[in-house]
């Protein structure tokens, strides 16, 4: 068993900005953990632009942007192993890992940091009726088999869901000369960014029917048609709504799962509704000395603010680490109400918080006009109008210490939606 | 005068855009920062998009290399320029910034690679 100050799970964007972090907050002994037979995750199939505005004010393709942090790995000279698998982490911090090299090891670490990512929900989890045959993919499968692999995916294709990785699917495959005949999306509202709807589908004509879902999958060995309906308030399909699409190739975008088989494994507190661990200011599960940060603790909109949160674990574990204990202070519950669905982080120290602290959370349905507010065991501290808020789009509300200097006996805080 | 909403792309925020229109006097509202000012002025007069496609790669450690425009290009010379980033092949190594197709499509704007790509 070898012996490590910080391991790392993942070398995504959220591995790669706690590495950075983390040493430049002062710790030599890092190690990064990767499955893939390179650093980067999912930004080396995510070849659109958009990336880097907030943490380089310029605009990069994914692959520009995972280069610019595993520049700054190598030149901390960070190290990492690739094409490794890690199978088990338990309650004292011992991580067990494959690879070809190494076979098994087992490393134990002071602090570990969580940044697994996440997956797409797939066909399964739909229930779609119909055959099951090939040309049915999830959009990011679709992706790496377009822009990593190089294989044509399909012609006529349909896209259901309207999550980012369809909608950016729906153009690529369309530059590419397939003809995409329509977005399905059972919500009222689209999953995905606006400005993917303006430069995905309206640039090129491409329908998005919201409120409307797949209900049958028709062709043997190939596929060959889907049907379309419309659902109702209940989300089942309305009879007599039904319209015929000839296609060879669906792709499904219609959500993605934050993937904590390994933070179950150690046995933390997770949240319902992130499907991610429960986490307190300093990005810590309830297992002392892990953290999380990315999309395995909560499914993001931009790579910017994953290096953000990714950065902050980072640092809180050097501090961790460096410390070798926690302290105890006076931890506040947060709470979600009245529209929004989840806070990230769940809990707040509110003695030995940062002085600033950022809340990210996301709304239930697409509101107009609403305040976000926040209150401090009943009491309104601050309220900011948004035109417009929508599940696709995370929003925050950022905490600051001296604001709590005045509430020693502060139980909970609420962040809720408000009408005026 | 003509006033036209918009979706401004020049980042993930999305800022919805009212541009009001009255001959050469252009104003925009709604915008968080200049770069959704600069957006709405050119999509009601030229609008330009950035192009992000793939190019074979022979002898490298990929199949493929991620490439885009230098620089945004005339909305209308998508299509050419996708015509064009398909016929090219290029060999390893590539790194990020190499100039995969110079001028593309006429429009004087160069395609260059956005990843690097090692010999295998």
């Amino acid at each position: 068993m070898s012996n490590h100050d910080i391991v790392i799970i993942g070398g995504g964007p959220a591995g790669l900005a706690a590495a950075v972090a983390a040493r430049k907050a002062g710790i030599q002994d890092i190690l990064i953990l990767e499955r893939d037979s390179c650093l980067g995750g999912i930004l080396n199939q995510c070849i659109h632009n958009g990336f880097g505005l907030h943490t380089f004010k310029e605009e990069l393709t994914g692959p520009e942007y995972a280069a610019r942090y595993i520049k700054m790995a190598e030149e901390e000279k960070i190290p990492y192993k690739l094409n490794t698998m890690v199978i088990d982490i338990n309650r004292d911090k011992e991580i067990t890992a494959i690879n070809r090299e190494d076979g098994l090891i087992v490393i134990k670490a002071k602090a570990i940091i969580l940044a697994m990512g996440c997956r797409e929900r797939p066909r399964g989890a739909l229930n779609i009726p119909g055959y099951r045959p090939a040309g049915i993919y999830s959009a990011g499968t679709a992706q790496r088999l377009m822009n990593i692999e190089g294989y044509s995916v399909g012609k006529e294709v349909v896209i259901l869901g309207s999550g980012d990785i369809g909608l950016i699917m729906a153009r690529r495959m369309t530059l590419e000369g397939a003809k995409v005949k329509v977005v399905a999306e059972l919500m009222p509202y689209s999953g995905g960014l606006k400005r993917n709807i303006v430069q995905c589908l309206d640039d090129y004509g491409i329908p998005l029917k919201l409120s409307h879902t797949v209900v049958n999958i028709e062709g043997k060995e190939r596929v060959t048609g889907i049907t379309l309906a419309e659902v109702g308030p209940d989300r089942k399909p309305i009879p007599g709504t039904e319209e015929h699409y000839s296609c060879d190739t669906l792709l499904l975008s219609v959500g993605l799962i934050p993937e904590n088989e390994l933070t179950k494994s150690i046995g933390v507190s997770m949240s319902r509704v992130t499907s991610g661990p429960e986490v307190n200011d300093q990005l810590e599960t309830s297992a002392e000395g892990v953290f999380a940060c990315g999309n395995v603790l909560h499914v993001h909109d931009l790579v910017d603010y994953v290096s953000e949160e990714a950065a902050l674990a980072g640092t809180n574990a050097a501090a961790y680490v460096k410390a070798g204990e926690k302290k105890e202070g006076h931890v506040v519950a947060l709470k979600a109400e009245n529209g929004v669905r989840y806070t990230v982080p769940q809990t707040l120290d509110i003695n030995n918080m940062q002085e600033k602290v950022t809340v990210r959370f996301r709304v239930a349905d697409v509101y107009k006009d609403r305040y976000i507010s926040v209150y401090y065991d009943g009491v309104q501290v601050s309220k900011r109008k948004k035109k417009v808020l929508a599940p696709g789009e995370m929003e925050q509300v950022v905490l600051k210490k001296d604001s709590f200097a005045g509430c020693p006996e502060l139980k909970n805080i609420v962040i809720c939606t408000e009408v005026e | 005068m003509e006033v036209r909403e918009l979706i401004c792309i020049g980042c993930p925020l999305g800022c919805p855009l009212t541009v009001k229109m009255d001959g050469e006097n252009i104003e925009v509202s709604g915008n968080t920062c200049k770069r959704g000012d600069d957006y709405a002025r050119k999509e009601v007069l030229s609008p330009t998009r950035i192009v992000t496609s793939t190019v074979h790669v022979t002898g490298g450690a990929i199949e493929m290399v991620s490439v885009k425009t230098k620089t945004d290009i005339p909305k209308d010379k998508i299509f050419a320029i996708m015509d064009e980033i398909r016929k090219v092949t290029v060999e390893a190594p590539v790194s990020i910034g190499d100039v995969i197709i110079d001028n593309c499509a006429g429009t004087g704007v160069p395609v260059i690679a956005t990843k690097d790509v090692a010999k295998a």
